[in-house]
Formats: C-alpha cells, structure tokens, sequence
C-alpha cells in the first residue's frame, strides 16, 4: 500500500471519525484566532457551535453497525456513537457553564475553549479506541489538557498544588499503564483488541498477559479515580475551576470507563479480573462513601462521592455480561448530567473568591429561598445522586446493580445498596442545609449573605435542563438501556460470526 | 383516524389540562381570577376525550385493540408496560367517565364560582380524570393499580379540598388510610399471580390464568382483590370512609364518590370475570357481602338528616346492589347498574348541590341582611328545608326524575338495571346456588327501602312547608344555567339509559344491548356463567309485576307519609322501631367500633410499645451505626495527607495488591 492509497482511505474513514477530526480542527482554530483576537467572546461559541454539530453527527450514526476506521485504529457504530454523545455533552454543558463562571473569576481566556475541544477529541479517541494505541494517546491527550485546566487560576497556590499533584500523580500512573501495553504486546504480539486473544492462545504466556493486564487495569483505575488510585482526587476536584471539575469527575471517567469496558469486552478472557475489579469495587465504595460523610465542603465531598461512583460502575462491570456493561453506559450518562448539574449550582453558589475551595456547606443555608431554582435543581441532582426515584440515578443504580445479582455476586450488590444508604446522609444534607436551615442559626452564614450571587438566566436554564433530563432519562429508562444492551449482542454475535 | 392515536390524546388531553390548570396559575397568580378561561380548559379536555370515545365506540371492530407505549422497565420476568386495552368494557367505561365527568366539570364552573380555589379545583378534577382514565384503560394489572392509586390520591386531595376546617382534613385522611387498606390486598394479590404465573397482563391473565393456576390460588386471588375492591367501593367492612368523604364539594361527591372512582372494584371483577367465575365460594362472599352492605346502608339512609348523608348512604347501598350482581355472576348487569347509576346518582348528587348552594345563599341572606344568628344554621340539613320546588323549579323536576329512576320505577332507567339484577339472583338461585336467594331477598327488601329513603329525601327537601327561618322574608333562588344544565343532561339519561338492557322476558333478551355488547357468549370480554336452568316466562313476569309493586309501594308509602306528617313522621318510625331505629341513626356504630378495636389500640400501642422501643432500639441502633461512620471517616481522613509522596505510596501498595490478586488470586 503506498501512501497515496493511505491517504484515501483516511479520507473514507472520516465519516467514521467526524466528531473527532471536526473538534480537534475548532480547537486548532480556537488556539489561531486566540493568538489574533485574544480572548475574544465569540471563541466558546465556537467550541460550543463544533461540539453541537457533533452532537447531531453522532445522533444521526447511532443506529450504525459496529465497525473500524482508520486502519483498526479507533471503533465507530452504536457503541462509539453513545459514548461520544456522553462526552460531547458533558462538553457542551461545560462550555456554556463556563462562559458565564470564568466571566466572574475573571479568567475568561480563550485558551480554556481550546483546551476543553482538545480535551474532549482525546477523550473520543480513548472511548471508542480499538488498539492500546489509540488508548494511550487519547488517554494522554485527555489528561495533558486537564493538568492544564486544573491549574487555570495560575495565582491562586491552591489551584497550582492540585494541577501539580494531578500531573506528578498522573505521571506516574501512566508509567504502570505503559509498562502494561509493553506486557500485553509481549504476550500477544498485537496491539489489536479484538485480536489479543487469539494472540495469548498463539504464544501462551499467560503470567506475562495477566501481569499486563493488571498494570493496564491500574491505569484506568487512576484515571477513574478507584481507591486506592484515587488519593489525587479529593485535592484537584476542590483546587480546580468548578464548572472544569464537573467535567472532569464526568467526561473523563466516561471514556475511560467505556475503554475499560472495550477492552474487558474484546480483550479479556472473563476469568481472573472481574475478581479484581469486585475487591476495587469494594474498597471504592467503602472508603468513597464514608470518606464522604465527614466533608464539611461541598467539591470535596462531590470528589469524595465520584470516587464511591467509580465503584458502583465498576458493580455492573464485574458482571462481565453485555447488561453489566450495558448498565455502565446508562450509569455514565445519567452521572454526567446529575454531576456536571450538581458542580454547575455549587458554581455560581461560590462567594469565597477561592473557586470554592474554603467555603463550607453550612455557609449556604437556606439558599434555596435565595436561589430558588438553583436550589431545587441541587434537590433534583442530591435525589438522583443517593439513587431515589422517580430520578434516573435510581434506574442507573438498578441497572448497574442488577447483572451484577445475576452473575452471582450477590454479596457486592449488598455491600454497594448499603454504602448507597450511607450516601444518602451526606447527599440529603445538602438539600438540608439549602432549605431547611435558616442562615441565622449558622455563623459562617453571614459572609455568604452578603454575595450577590449573580446567575446568568442562560445558565439556570442548563442547569434545570439538567434536572429535567434526569426526569425524561428515568421514564425513557427501558429504551435507553435496551439500546445499549443491543449494542453488546449485536457486536457479540458479530465476534462469534467467523 | 389512528387508534394508537386517539388512546393517547383521550389519556393525555386530561393530564395538560391538570398541569396547566395547576401549575399555571400558581406561578402567575394574576389568572387564578380568570375562572372562564380555567373552566373552559378543565371542561374540555374532558369533552374532547368523550368525543373521541364517542368515535372510537361507533368505529369499534369488534377486536381487543392494545395500544402499547412503551416498556416503562423490565426486570427478570417482570415487564412494565404502559399499554391500554380498547374493547366493550373500557369503551363504556371510558365513555361514563369522560361523559359523566364532563357534565360534572360543566356544573363546577357553576358551582365553584368565586371559590379561591378554582384553580386548584379543577387542576384536581382532570387529574382525577386522568388516574381515572388509566385505571379503566389499562391492559395490565400494574398499571390499572397506578390509575387505583391516582384516583384515591385526587379522592384525598378533593375531600380536603377545603382544609382549612380540621375536620375536612381528618375525612380526607380517613378516606386515605382506609383505602390503603385495601390497596393492601391488592398488592398481595398482584403478587400472588405473578409469583404463580408470571404476567400480569390482562391477556395472559385470563386467557392461561384459568388453566395455569391452582383452585386455591385463584380463590386466594379473587379474594385479596375483592378486599381491595371494598376498599374502593366502600363495601363492609371498609365503607365507613365513603360518608365522611362528603366533606368534599358537591360536585366531587357526584363524581367520584358516586358515579366513577367508586365504581372501579365493579370494574376489576368484571374485567377479570373469567378468573372471578372460577373461585365459586368467593364468589358466595362477595354476594353475601354485597347484600348485606346494601341492607346495612340502606337502613342507615332512612334515618339521616343530611341531604349528603342520605345520598352517601344510598351510593354505598347501591354499590353492594352491583356486588350482588358479581356475586351471582352477572357481571354484565353489574356494569349496566353502574352506568345508570352514574346517571342517576350524579343527578342527585348536583341536585343537592344545587339545593347546598341555594340554602347557603339564605343562610348568607338572613345572617347579613336581617341580622340573624346563623351559627347552628346547616344548609344541608333537610330539617331546615322544605317546599324548595317552588323555587327551584329545574332542580326540583330533575331530583324527583332521578328519585323515581333509583327507585326503580318502572321503565326509568333504574327499574331495568335493578331488576336485572334482582332476576339474575333469582335465576342464579333457581340453578342450584342457595346462597342466592338469600341474596334475592336482601335485594328485594332494599328495593322497597330504597325506594322509601330516596322518596323521603324528595319531599322533605323539595315539598311540604318551609322550616329556615323568615320564610316569607328570604327565600332560595334557582341556581344558574351551567348547574341546571347538566341536571337535565343526566336526568334526560336516567330516563332513557336503561333500554339499551331490555329484559329477557321482552323477545327472549333480544334488545338487551348491553349484554350483547359486552358478554362474552356474543364475543365481548364480560365472562358470564353457564346456566343449564331457565326461569319460566311466566314466573319472570312475575318477578317484573313484584319489582315494579315493591318501587311503586315504597314511594307512595313514604310519599303519603312524609307529605302528611312533613319531619314528624321520622319520630313516629322511632316510637313504632324503638332500638332498631337508634342502630339506624347511630350507623349501627361501626365508626366507635373500629375507634375501640382498632384505632385506640393502635395509638395506644404505639405510644405504650412501639415509641420507645423507635426511640431507643431503632434511633439507637441507627445513631450508632452513624457515629461509627462518622469516626472510621475522621480516623480515615487523616491518610489523606495533601503529601504527593504518601498519594504515591498509596499507588504502589494498590499495584501491589492489583498485581498480585491478578496473577495468584
């Protein structure tokens, strides 16, 4: 093949990869016009007007058969499209979240834009990647861009020591993932998904496949921050722009996971690691949740709850059954819109001049009177958070925990439905501490009652969208999981096919 | 036009007009004053259903059609769809629901007018509407319970819908946790067949039910939803919430608690009829229950003041008239007896809404205007009534039409659907069934008392002399057009509802209609009893010739009396009845029965028992389990250190943990 052959086919491959080209190509020329214009006001609306049109791109291949572009390199179809549509919106909420919030920090640079689409195409290619290729670069290209963002308020030392922790932390984290695609390629002699396990029957290496396989399995669980990979995460959610950490705790752990579940899904034989994951998912959401409890400031204790949400999914992954990964996917989506809802109020609730990083819970009491459809928005995202219907967090949990049951692991299920009991303290609390306590009988109260609170009507409007989808994904819940189910035996009957 | 189509607006129309009646004008109240446009919304999305029905009725092919949504959620074996059944049963019944309904809604603007909450008024009504409409159209059990639930919630929501007066509030609560009771059981009978069969649709229900499931389990089946359906439609031992849920404004008594919601366990066994028909001992109990609530409520009737009361009572009397007709068998009748009763019993009911409205306006009258004292004033006590049909012409004409339909005076519409009843007793009976004459006598001896209470009520209120004070001073008014309206709309069906169930003795039960329409020999979804017996011509003629005498008796017995002697006349029943009389009054004391068997104990033993061991077993053991989180928290806090190199630390016992569960887990 020579490469002006190459080039035609990368050229019919780009309907494959659109979302990512096309992002990749606004950031590109977010990051010129930047250079010319600086921090113009039209720059996120650019980024916005990209990640809208691959939105509607990826609605219209959702009903695609599973395939391969660009040489085996990353996966389209159903499955690549659902996943990028969780990453594209998570992506768009954050933008339009943003504009208005980086306004009021004053840090409005059109970098930020930049650095979210690029962000957002290495997250599309870690989602839908079919080599450990494609997986390394995604993941590096997603994570070298938030070591960026978290540490965007360049004066402030507590936004500069969580951007340092993450990379330092980050660094090291890729070292084992590396060493385990080194591994795995010994053992196989692919870099191919899809093509590994013939590879490990071909040269029957077992100890060096499954050493591999646990150092990549480490990777992924610092990226989605599983303990005890996640020490990272309670510092640079709290340290980090808030809107950037909503799409952080969301995005980022979608395509991770839905690589996770590619390479679970195509790679792995089931023996040996659902093992594994179940014991992560265990100490995941044992020290999450009760970590949780003892939180008096609400980013840290959202971190504190993304981390016991890292094991709930890791419940239904351990399943090791297309409904267990299917349950995942749902899960992902509903937890990107409750989570980005949920740092989009704390947002534009902050008044400490610190991207909220000191401001107590407490300080906030009786907001919702202030703020009333901020308030009841956070009511709608505590409820979905805990699990309670008639929210999609319920139908999420139900979803993830249930294959869980039907592959035998009942005791997991047990353990994840009580740590959810224990989460519904330090969830419900904020709904308390919003409505029902009066600012009076709290002293740190008195600062906070004299911020004004400006919200933009554009943002409140993302926000109770948020809150009504999780209405609309709660109803519409049979369909969507049923969607996603089909996704998994269409592709398992088309493995089998020989 | 699509029928997938028209199901869904007929379902969905009630539900905007419930959410925009409701939500708009509590976030503007600016158009809480405007009552044309609210009233004219409410009224019709539950017109525009009843056309479509009306179209969906007069297009029907003849086949069930299942128009299903989608699937809600499915979880192992169990599958919840949102699917609605088209056929004769939920046609007619949609058909009373939206009609009769639409009328009522016609009547609120009328009889709502300048109430602060007309809005929420009528935001309540269509939602009742809509839980109605799911109840009625379900293709599944889960879903018929949805609507079950829905009704009684908008039940609740309407009889406190003056909850400023405590007691309205206590009613409501009442209405509530009773009907809970009853949900009860039919939770546990939804179990009972989806543990034994599976499914819970309506066509895997009664196409394999019957052959799939044990005798015993369908009897155990029948019955918990029998218990059920007493909770709904107030039969012994659950009535007791149907007379305080008069609390509510008239129009909601008319038509929930007299032509709709009421009516839905009637509904649930003639819909699962093929699965009833099989539990024959059940069957037994539900006549038996059926007869002697109708006997019950009917002598309690006769010795009320309330104009409400007397019609409550008469609600539940009738109610077991229609059990009776399931508990033989007669499904089918048991539907027709609804129908009519929808018409005539919500034509009473706005009547004395009407009557309501009028006398509060004299109370309002002479307490303003002449300076009277007014406080011991009740406008709905028929002792301070009287000669009204001189005043209110409309209402007075209708109440009498209505009085004489449930009467059962002969050819109104009542006479056909009651005695229906009655003869399918007596045939039931006459195949070998003794239980049913027991059932056939009880029936007769209520006919006569119905006929007595009903005719009592009309000329106490509407003849005779008037007793409120300064009668020749103030005087009622009739009420408006959009109150009278709809009385002559349902009067107009009480008269002539009942020929579509022409009896068997008229071209051998040719022109019965609604048998046609709906059994099950002729192809609709009502299962009836195979009965090897007939009735002789002769004899049911004579059955006629003694329903027809037994009506005529009573209304002229209580007719000539009441006109004679005017209130006097209850003294003299009490002199001549003694204790019997005192039962009577006192509602035979179910109310202080279950306060002493039931209610005190409950509080008592939960104050005594239960509180303190919540307070200290339960909260103990609760508020332990959280201090214990709260400190593995703190003491688990501190390994978070804020030191890269610990976080580092920590990676590295993970790999070394991950590595080695991997490789020799």
């Amino acid at each position: 093949m020579d490469l002006s052959e190459a080039y035609l086919t990368l050229w019919s491959d780009l309907d494959g990869v659109f979302s990512m080209a096309l992002v990749s190509l606004v950031g590109l020329i977010v990051v010129v016009v930047d250079a010319f214009r600086n921090d113009h006001p039209s720059l996120p609306w650019m980024g916005a007007a990209a990640l809208l049109a691959s939105i509607g791109w990826e609605l219209s291949v959702l009903g695609d058969a599973p395939g391969t572009a660009l040489f085996g390199a990353v996966r389209t179809g159903g499955f690549a499209a659902f996943v990028n549509l969780i990453i594209l919106v998570s992506g768009l909420l954050t933008i339009v979240l943003s504009v208005p919030y980086l306004d009021q920090l004053k840090r409005a640079y059109g970098e930020v834009y930049a650095l979210i689409l690029f962000a957002t195409a290495g997250m599309i290619m870690l989602g839908t990647a079919n080599t450990l290729i494609s997986v390394f670069v995604g993941l590096e290209t997603m994570s070298i861009c938030l070591y960026i963002m978290t540490g965007l308020v360049r004066e402030d030392e507590g936004s500069i020591e969580s951007a340092l922790k993450y990379f330092l932390l980050g660094a090291f984290s890729t070292g084992f993932f590396l060493y385990g695609i080194a591994l795995l390629y010994g053992a196989t002699g692919t870099m191919v998904l899809p093509e590994m396990a013939a590879g490990l029957e071909a040269s029957g290496s077992t100890l060096l496949f499954w050493g591999g396989v646990a150092l990549l399995l480490i990777g992924f669980m610092f990226k989605v921050s599983a303990v005890p990979f996640h020490m990272w995460t309670p510092d640079v959610y709290q340290g980090a722009p808030t809107t950037l950490t909503g799409y952080m705790s969301t995005a980022s752990k979608a395509s991770a996971f839905a690589s996770l579940i590619l390479v679970l899904f195509y790679a792995l034989p089931t023996e040996r690691w659902s093992l594994v994951l179940a014991f992560i998912a265990v100490v995941t959401m044992v020290l999450g949740n009760v970590l949780a409890l003892s939180q008096p400031n609400v980013k840290r204790m959202l971190a504190y709850s993304s981390v016991a949400h890292a094991g709930y999914v890791l419940v239904g992954l351990t399943a090791a059954s297309p409904a267990g990964y299917a349950g995942a996917l749902y899960y992902l989506l509903v937890y990107a819109v409750m989570n980005i809802g949920a740092f989009g109020v704390m947002a534009f609730l902050e008044w400490d001049g610190k991207e909220g990083r000191e401001q107590t819970l407490d300080s906030l009491a009786g907001i919702g009177f202030r703020r009333p459809a901020l308030g009841a928005s956070m009511g709608f995202f505590m409820f979905s958070l805990t699990g309670l219907p008639p929210l999609a967090g319920f139908t999420g949990k139900w979803f993830v925990f249930a294959p869980a049951v039907n592959a035998g692991l009942t005791w997991l299920v047990f353990i994840a439905v009580l740590m959810s009991a224990v989460s519904a303290y330090y969830y419900l609390r904020v709904v308390y501490v919003f409505w029902m306590l009066s600012p009076e009988d709290v002293p740190e109260a008195a600062e906070a009652q004299n911020a004004a609170f400006p919200v933009p009507a554009s943002s409140i409007a993302v926000i109770v969208a948020c809150a009504v989808t999780l209405l609309v994904l709660f109803v519409l819940s049979g369909n969507v999981m049923g969607f996603a189910e089909g996704l998994f035996e269409e592709a398992a009957s088309m493995a089998s096919m020989p | 036009m699509d029928v997938s189509l028209l199901v869904r607006l007929i379902l969905l129309l009630p539900l905007v007009g419930a959410l925009v009646n409701g939500l708009a004008p509590l976030f503007l109240p600016s158009l809480r004053q405007s009552e044309g446009l609210i009233g004219t919304l409410g009224t019709a999305v539950v017109a525009i259903p009843f056309a479509l029905t009306l179209y969906l009725f007069m297009t029907y092919g003849g086949d069930p059609v299942v128009v299903d949504f989608y699937t809600w959620m499915a979880a192992g074996d169990l599958s919840l769809d949102f699917a609605y059944r088209v056929d004769e049963l939920s046609l007619i019944m949609t058909l009373i629901v939206t009609g009769v309904g639409g009328v009522i809604h016609l009547y609120s603007v009328g009889y709502m007018h300048g109430d602060d909450g007309f809005w929420r008024f009528f935001a309540y009504l269509n939602l009742f509407i809509f839980a109605m409409l799911n109840l009625v159209l379900a293709n599944n059990l889960p879903v018929l319970f949805l609507g079950w639930e829905g009704v009684g919630l908008c039940s609740y929501l309407l009889i406190g819908f003056w909850y400023t007066d405590l007691s309205n509030s206590a009613a409501a609560n009442k209405a509530f946790i009773v009907n809970r009771i009853g949900d009860f059981a039919f939770l546990m009978a939804m179990f009972l067949l989806f543990s034994e069969l599976g499914s819970l649709d309506f066509d895997v229900l009664l196409n394999e039910g019957v052959s799939a499931l044990s005798a015993s389990t369908i009897n155990w089946a029948v019955l918990l939803l029998f218990i059920g359906a007493t909770g709904k439609s107030a039969q012994i031992p659950l009535f007791v919430w149907l007379p305080d849920a008069m609390a509510g404004p008239t129009p909601v008594s008319a038509l929930i608690h007299a032509a709709t919601m009421v009516t839905s366990g009637l509904y649930l066994l003639a819909r699962l009829s093929p699965l009833v028909l099989n539990a024959p001992v059940i069957m037994a109990v539900i006549a038996i229950v059926g007869a002697l609530t109708a006997i019950m409520a009917a002598t309690i009737a006769i010795a009320q003041y309330d104009i409400k009361k007397v019609l409550a009572y008469s609600t539940v009397s009738q109610l077991g008239y229609m059990f009776m007709a399931a508990g033989v068998g007669a499904f089918f009748v048991a539907i027709f007896h609804v129908l009519t009763h929808a018409f005539f019993k919500a034509c009473l009911f706005l009547g004395s809404g009407s009557v309501i409205h009028s006398m509060e306006h004299v109370e309002h009258e002479l307490e303003h205007e002449h300076g009277e004292d007014m406080s011991d004033f009740d406008p709905q006590d028929m002792r301070t009534m009287g000669n009204l049909g001189r005043f209110m012409p409309s209402t007075s004409a209708t109440y009498l039409i209505a009085t004489f339909a449930i009467s059962g005076i002969p050819l109104l519409a009542g006479f056909f659907s009651k005695d229906e009843i009655l003869f399918k007793a007596f045939e039931y009976g006459f195949n070998g069934h003794p239980y049913a004459w027991f059932v056939w006598g009880v029936g007769i001896i209520t006919a006569l008392l119905t006929a007595f209470y009903m005719t009592r009520s009309y000329v106490l209120t509407f003849r005779g002399s008037p007793r409120w004070p300064k009668p020749d001073v103030v005087h009622p008014h009739e009420s408006p057009t959009t109150m009278t309206a709809p009385l002559w709309i349902l009067a107009f069906f009480s008269v002539v509802a009942g020929f579509i169930g022409l009896p068997a003795v008229i071209a051998d039960g040719k022109w019965n209609l609604i048998h046609h329409y709906l059994g099950a020999p002729y192809g609709g979804p009502v299962a009836e009893p195979e009965l090897a017996a007939h009735v002789p011509l002769a004899l049911e003629w004579g059955l006629i010739a003694l329903g027809s005498l037994i009506a005529i008796g009573g209304v002229a017995w209580a007719w000539r009396s009441y006109s004679a002697h005017g209130v006097a006349y209850d003294d003299r029943l009490q002199a001549r009845l003694g204790s019997l009389y005192d039962w009577w009054q006192g509602k035979y004391y179910w109310d202080e029965a279950y306060d002493r068997t039931v209610v005190r104990p409950l509080l008592e033993g939960s104050r005594q028992g239960l509180w303190p061991f919540d307070d200290y077993v339960v909260d103990g053991a609760v508020n332990g389990v959280a201090r214990l989180a709260q400190g593995a928290s703190g003491v688990l806090r501190r390994l978070q250190t804020g030191v890269v190199q610990n976080y580092a630390l920590a990676i590295v016992l993970g790999v070394v943990l991950v590595i080695g569960l991997m490789l020799f887990g």
